[in-house]
């Protein structure tokens, strides 16, 4: 019997969170409307049917609460994996997870672990109101004591979900929403997944890397595709983690083909690729045969969505990055 | 035109001084109290308590240790042994009233200032004192004796506790009926601490799962220099009936009144009957920390007018009208707090300092690549200055 089946990002997602908690009965998922709603965009839908309401929480509307909760069950020996409704809808939380999630380990000195997920909805493209389409990996990033991941596609939803679940340090979740109902892949459950904290090549090239994670990936894969057809090899990466970072692949690659390009979602200034370019510099100077280019928002706030395809790196800022790699 | 006959200028809603009655400098009319200032045991219809003579004493005699553990440390801050110390002076019988209710199975969420309720637990005074010398962040285990970590971030500490009851009702140890069995959480925090965010979620989230926690609020009337009027306009333990569970305000400078009261809202709480709150009426007689100056922002007339409500004092005298202590009893205990602070005298000076690599360690459950290469990097680092002082 073949236990393959097409599904979506959010499929993904909802079957490894059950998964996760039929393999642990010490897993609670809690947040805002994740019950009986399933949670704004049914990442946890019948979940709470099956677990209960023990187990599937739906919780006052307050962030700082929902974290700060986590933190007490954690040290009750619960594996809380709680949903932030959007991106822009953290920061309440920010304390409790820089001052409380990220710090709890080393004030002990080990003898307390925070098996906490948190799952945060990020970056834009669905048309929404102001906070609704942030990406704040880097804020996070920037803690030390945290772990933060991004998944890109349906089959690494399933796997890296219950792999953070299982983690014993807190991960903050990166999932792209707008990809949450978009591309179908094929699922394996029967495989064996890469460990959580690699990155992956998932198209090999030759001419130049293009990194990527989240959402982006997919704008690189069409970056490579497009490049192809004009007879240049584009590598893309999907980060897949972002603290740590997992730079062998990385490096291996761009002292291969001496360019690299970065684009996240998330503003230029000090994100994710000010540390890869940094790193790749470090790493690879004499293999480089032009600086490390970024392509991201601008240092401006997230605009009104009628203007936000302009603001998001897409196909063409991407392909103009490469090419500027190759005029040096 | 004429106006309606009003005793108020503003008609918006009720008139709060008839709500809450009129401030209050003593604690009010509702204050629970069982032993007064001048040591006379006085009753409460709901909250008593019978104290055998051993009961009494041995409060007694914790509050005289608290206060040692106290006065050593401030004393080793001032030649510098600890870069700071959060004193407790004149709150020993809120911390050992409410340390003495709880049970070993129940947990404790401390803010930074509760080393009498740690050494209710079993912590050894001598751990407080890492976090303020600089050489850990906090050197117990909390599962040992159920004590948390002290938490520096003001009302923090109050949803974690929240979740930790969250957990023990998921664990089913509320609510059964067996003693040894039925738990709850206390969380502590201060009069400042009631403005923060936190600290009114952990009332919602408690009160809306029904958990099995006890806020207790020392409300030392000071937030550094901030007096209580700044953080409300009405009295604390009222504000619990709007999140929808019991407040009751005790005399925080009583320790039988503070257990009495705590330990019927300990046991509320894991019968399965939910959350309440204790305003624990007392006074920093000290500064908030080491470094701080109350010179600058009280006056002195307050700090007397207190020291006549000292907790200890009180129950001393209770203590010897009634017949319940012997010189050798006072004695005894002089040894035993003289012992305490050699203990920690030289307990503090012996305490190791960490090693530069040592920094590196438990950032995570495991140390990941990426520290250990920046550990390894920074200790060929130090490695390169060996031998080139000779």
């Amino acid at each position: 019997m073949s236990t393959s089946q097409k599904i979506t990002l959010a499929k993904g997602l909802n079957m490894g969170l059950r998964k996760a908690m039929e393999d642990d009965d010490k897993v609670l998922l809690m947040g805002e409307d994740v019950g009986k709603l399933g949670g704004v965009f049914r990442i946890t839908d019948g979940l709470q049917k099956d677990f209960g309401e023990d187990r599937v929480i739906d919780s006052p509307l307050a962030e700082s609460g929902i974290v700060g909760t986590a933190v007490g069950m954690a040290l009750r020996g619960y594996r809380p994996v709680i949903e932030i409704q959007f991106d822009g809808f953290v920061y309440p939380a920010y304390d409790q997870i820089v001052c409380q999630v990220a710090k709890y380990t080393y004030r002990s000195q080990g003898k307390v672990k925070m098996p906490i997920v948190i799952r945060i909805p990020f970056g834009g493209g669905i048309g929404a109101v102001e906070h609704h389409s942030e990406s704040p990996e880097a804020q996070f990033a920037h803690t030390p004591g945290l772990k933060v991941v991004a998944c890109s596609n349906p089959v690494d939803g399933y796997w890296m979900i219950q792999q953070a679940i299982a983690h014993d340090d807190p991960v903050i979740f990166l999932e792209p929403k707008r990809q949450y109902h978009a591309d179908k892949a094929e699922l394996d459950e029967s495989a064996t997944p890469e460990p959580l904290f690699t990155s992956r090549v998932v198209r090999a090239g030759t001419d130049a890397t293009v990194l990527a994670y989240g959402p982006t990936v997919k704008t690189a894969l069409k970056c490579a595709e497009a490049a192809a057809s004009e007879g240049r090899s584009l590598e893309v990466i999907d980060l897949r983690t972002l603290s740590p970072l997992d730079m062998a692949p990385v490096l291996e690659s761009v002292r291969r083909t001496g360019r690299c390009v970065v684009t996240h979602e998330a503003h230029v200034n000090l994100g994710m690729g000010a540390e890869l370019a940094a790193r790749i510099t470090e790493e690879c100077f004499y293999s480089l045969e032009a600086p490390v280019l970024r392509v991201g928002a601008f240092d401006t706030p997230y605009p009104p969505s009628r203007i936000e395809e302009e603001y998001l790196p897409d196909l063409d800022r991407v392909l103009d990055a490469v090419d500027r790699t190759f005029a040096f | 035109m004429s106006e309606p006959a009003s005793p108020r200028s503003d008609t918006f809603g009720p008139d709060l001084a008839e709500v809450f009655g009129p401030a209050q400098s003593d604690g009010g009319p509702d204050l629970v109290q069982l032993l007064t200032p001048e040591g006379e045991r006085v009753h409460h219809p709901e909250f008593d308590h019978d104290f055998s003579a051993e009961e009494l004493r041995g409060l007694y005699r914790d509050m005289v240790l608290t206060r040692r553990i106290d006065v050593e440390a401030t004393a080793l801050q001032r030649h510098g042994e600890l870069g700071i110390w959060a004193q407790l002076l004149g709150q020993e019988a809120a911390q050992i009233g409410a340390g003495r209710a709880l049970r070993p199975q129940d947990y404790v969420f401390p803010t930074y200032r509760e080393h009498g309720v740690a050494y209710c637990k079993g912590v050894d005074p001598l751990r407080l004192l890492g976090l303020f010398r600089g050489v850990d962040q906090g050197g117990w285990d909390p599962h040992e004796n159920n004590f948390g970590l002290y938490t520096i971030v003001i009302g923090a500490q109050t949803l974690h506790a929240t979740g930790y009851a969250m957990g023990m009702q998921r664990d089913g140890v509320v609510g059964t009926g067996d003693p040894e069995r039925d738990s709850a959480v206390i969380a502590h925090f201060g009069d400042g601490a009631s403005s923060q965010g936190d600290v009114n979620e952990a009332f919602i989230f408690a009160a809306s799962y029904n958990a099995p926690v006890v806020f207790f609020c020392q409300n030392n009337q000071w937030a550094i220099s901030e007096p209580i009027e700044r953080q409300t306009r009405i009295p604390l333990y009222q504000r619990a009936l709007g999140f929808g569970f019991p407040g009751i305000r005790v005399d925080g400078n009583d320790v039988l009144a503070t257990y009495a009261v705590t330990q019927a809202a300990l046991q509320r709480a894991r019968e399965g009957n939910g959350p309440s709150f204790v305003e624990a009426y007392t006074y920093r007689m000290g500064a908030h920390t080491t470094t701080d100056d109350p010179t600058r922002y009280r006056l002195n007339d307050e700090l007397e007018h207190w020291k006549l409500k000292d907790p200890i004092e009180r129950l001393k005298v209770y203590l010897r009208r009634n017949g319940l202590v012997d010189q050798q009893f006072f004695d005894d205990l002089d040894a035993e707090a003289k012992e305490m602070g050699h203990h920690l005298r030289e307990g503090c000076k012996a305490l190791p300092d960490p090693k530069p690599l040592d920094q590196f360690g438990y950032v995570f459950s495991e140390m990941t690549d990426e520290i250990a290469a920046q550990r390894d990097e920074f200790a060929a680092y130090l490695a390169s200055f060996e031998g080139s002082h000779s």
